[in-house]
């Protein structure tokens, strides 16, 4: 078992000794846990991954959820605006791994709305149609599984074991992708074309969900030796691509890459390359949704800061009513 | 490699489809259960009776889906969902329902996306525009008491149908219920702007009670829910002139059309077309 708490040999004193332990825990494959002595770069480096996670899950949560008061079916309805259930509560889960490596939730909230961290950038790109609520469950809860799947043995525990959890459920809304774009296909002409204009639309920000190519990649060496990161980029991009193709034939539609095909040689399909600058373009900022999806969470999050007031007022009364009560 | 399992195997056919939602994988949503109306149960009375609190549900769930993205808090995200979900689960069985006893055989999407507005029935109440979160949750307090108060009591309908949805709503009414009025507390007892805000909504709010009482006549355990949480809550209930709402009879306010138009839009721009 590679899951055993780093914890169980005391850890020798002095900062060589922590360190001397932290990498044996790293190097057997077990888990760092929140109380154990990590080095200050992995916390950041950790902190600022789950956050951006955390932060992707709920801007997330607005393609979608713009959805749900239309959905043409009360069927579909119910399943999206579970979906969508869901990703607040990864939201949350991911929010609260980051706090048990000293992050605090408002802290991280106000760096999103501030601009000051990023989330993925694939949710920068509009839901133009019912079919999108479809491609995105199969190519971008496809590609968040092929991310995280990983994840799921993570070195930091509570990260990994969040991600177990996460990982179930996106399986699941990615088979209910699949399955809203297998019924639109046995559709009508109209809802067939609605499918392939979405695939054609989602499938090059989707690779891009993968991150730059590994060349471009500055962070992701020391993730992968820390083992936070389990696969590099381009590695997970292609076996995206690879469980993708077949997946495509199977439901009728054309992946709009002209150069993808099979490489007997290599045992994968070659494929062209993502436009990188449109990647850079979306990460600055510049994607076509990026404003609205962060003036959407700002709006929710100031607009409500008076029930979170009156919330906490509440609670302090009660707290000083009840020790009244206790002294009288 | 053993991380790609649930990806590779997506395009297969799965023997737990219907883990998906209530209308997977089955053609007879009640199969199995007789759905034969009982003895001395009109068979148009029964299906009027499930169109309408059918509709107040559709209705309460579609205003709860508009927080979606909105919410003060991402717990309240998930509760707002959670209740709304709820509220849909017990539209689609009721509509259902409606379509076997009423001779149409229409399923639960030509109640939800095939009538004008004049057809639905649901109180008026549901249909106000969302509003701040003081009167969501006091429009919530009181739906959910009055809609508790009266599945209550169907839960002994001679229909067994009805009964079996009444049933199960209870339980989940029972939680809207206490999550309501566990806001109303907070925000009446919280600080002077929520407080105000609640004030408000009470106001807002109250001339639609005498409606509900028209259409279920559940006022004694409305009227206790109410007097505990505005007692708690440090507010009073508005003495109110009721407001002559007549839902239950297809006269709806303003609002409704536009709800709908949004609900249904999709729907009804692709005649013929499954999803």
């Amino acid at each position: 078992m590679t899951t055993k708490h780093a914890a169980e040999t005391p850890p020798p004193d002095g900062p060589d000794g922590l360190q001397e332990h932290f990498d044996t825990t790293i190097a057997r494959d077990q888990r760092v846990e929140p109380r154990d002595w990590m080095p200050d770069g992995y916390r950041r480096t950790l902190v600022r991954q789950i956050a951006q996670h955390a932060h992707s899950e709920i801007i997330g949560m607005q393609p979608e959820g713009e959805w749900i008061t239309r959905a043409p079916s009360l069927r579909r309805k119910a399943i999206l605006f579970a979906k969508v259930q869901d990703e607040a509560g990864h939201g949350l889960y991911l929010y609260s791994a980051a706090e048990t490596l000293g992050a605090d939730r408002d802290d991280l909230t106000e760096r999103l709305i501030e601009g000051r961290q990023k989330y993925s950038s694939i949710f920068n790109y509009p839901t133009l149609s019912f079919a999108d609520i479809g491609v995105i469950g199969w190519f971008v809860d496809g590609a968040a599984i092929c991310n995280q799947v990983p994840l799921c043995r993570s070195s930091y525990g509570p990260y990994a074991r969040a991600m177990v959890r996460i990982c179930k459920e996106e399986s699941f809304h990615q088979r209910q992708g699949y399955e809203l774009l297998m019924t639109m296909m046995r559709g009508t002409p109209a809802q067939r074309g609605m499918v392939q204009d979405a695939v054609d639309r989602w499938w090059w920000p989707s690779l891009m969900m993968f991150g730059p190519p590994d060349d471009a990649s500055p962070n992701s060496a020391r993730s992968m030796a820390w083992k936070i990161k389990r696969h590099s980029n381009d590695e997970l991009r292609r076996r995206f691509v690879d469980m993708t193709v077949p997946q495509a034939e199977k439901l009728g539609v054309t992946l709009p890459d002209p150069e993808l095909r099979w490489n007997e040689e290599t045992g994968h399909h070659d494929f062209g390359t993502p436009d990188w600058d449109e990647l850079t373009r979306v990460i600055k900022g510049e994607g076509p949704c990026n404003a609205q999806r962060v003036q959407r969470r700002r709006t929710a999050h100031e607009e409500g800061a008076w029930v979170r007031e009156a919330a906490t007022a509440h609670a302090a009364r009660q707290a000083a009513r009840a020790e009244k009560g206790a002294v009288a | 490699m053993s991380d790609d399992h649930v990806y590779l195997t997506l395009a297969e056919g799965h023997e737990d489809d219907t883990r998906w939602a209530y209308g997977t994988g089955f053609e007879d949503p009640l199969h199995g259960v007789d759905t034969a109306v009982p003895e001395g149960v009109d068979a148009g009375e029964l299906a009027a009776q499930c169109v309408a609190l059918a509709d107040d549900a559709l209705v309460g769930a579609q205003r709860l889906a508009e927080w979606i993205t909105r919410a003060p808090e991402l717990e309240e995200e998930v509760a707002l969902a959670n209740i709304g979900l709820d509220l849909l689960g017990q539209a689609r069985l009721l509509y259902t329902r409606a379509g076997q006893v009423d001779g149409t055989g229409r399923d639960e999407d030509a109640y939800a996306y095939f009538r004008d507005p004049a057809d639905f029935r649901n109180v008026t109440l549901a249909e106000l525009p969302g509003g701040d979160f003081a009167f969501t949750v006091v429009r919530l307090l009181v739906l959910s008491s009055w809609r508790l108060a009266h599945f209550r009591r169907l839960t002994g309908h001679p229909d067994p149908v009805l009964a079996a949805v009444a049933a199960k709503g209870v339980k989940e009414l029972t939680y809207h219920r206490q999550y309501a009025a566990q806001w109303c507390v907070r925000l009446g007892d919280g600080t002077d702007e929520s407080h105000r805000r609640m004030r408000a909504a009470l106001e807002q709010v109250a001339p639609y009670l005498g409606e509900l009482h028209a259409a279920h006549d559940v006022r004694d355990e409305v009227a206790d829910d109410l007097r505990q949480v505005t007692g708690a809550a440090g507010l009073t209930l508005p003495v109110h002139r009721p407001l002559p709402g007549r839902g239950r009879a297809g006269e709806h306010t303003e609002h409704l059309a536009p709800l709908l138009t949004e609900l249904q839009g999709v729907a009804r721009a692709h005649p013929g077309a499954t999803w």
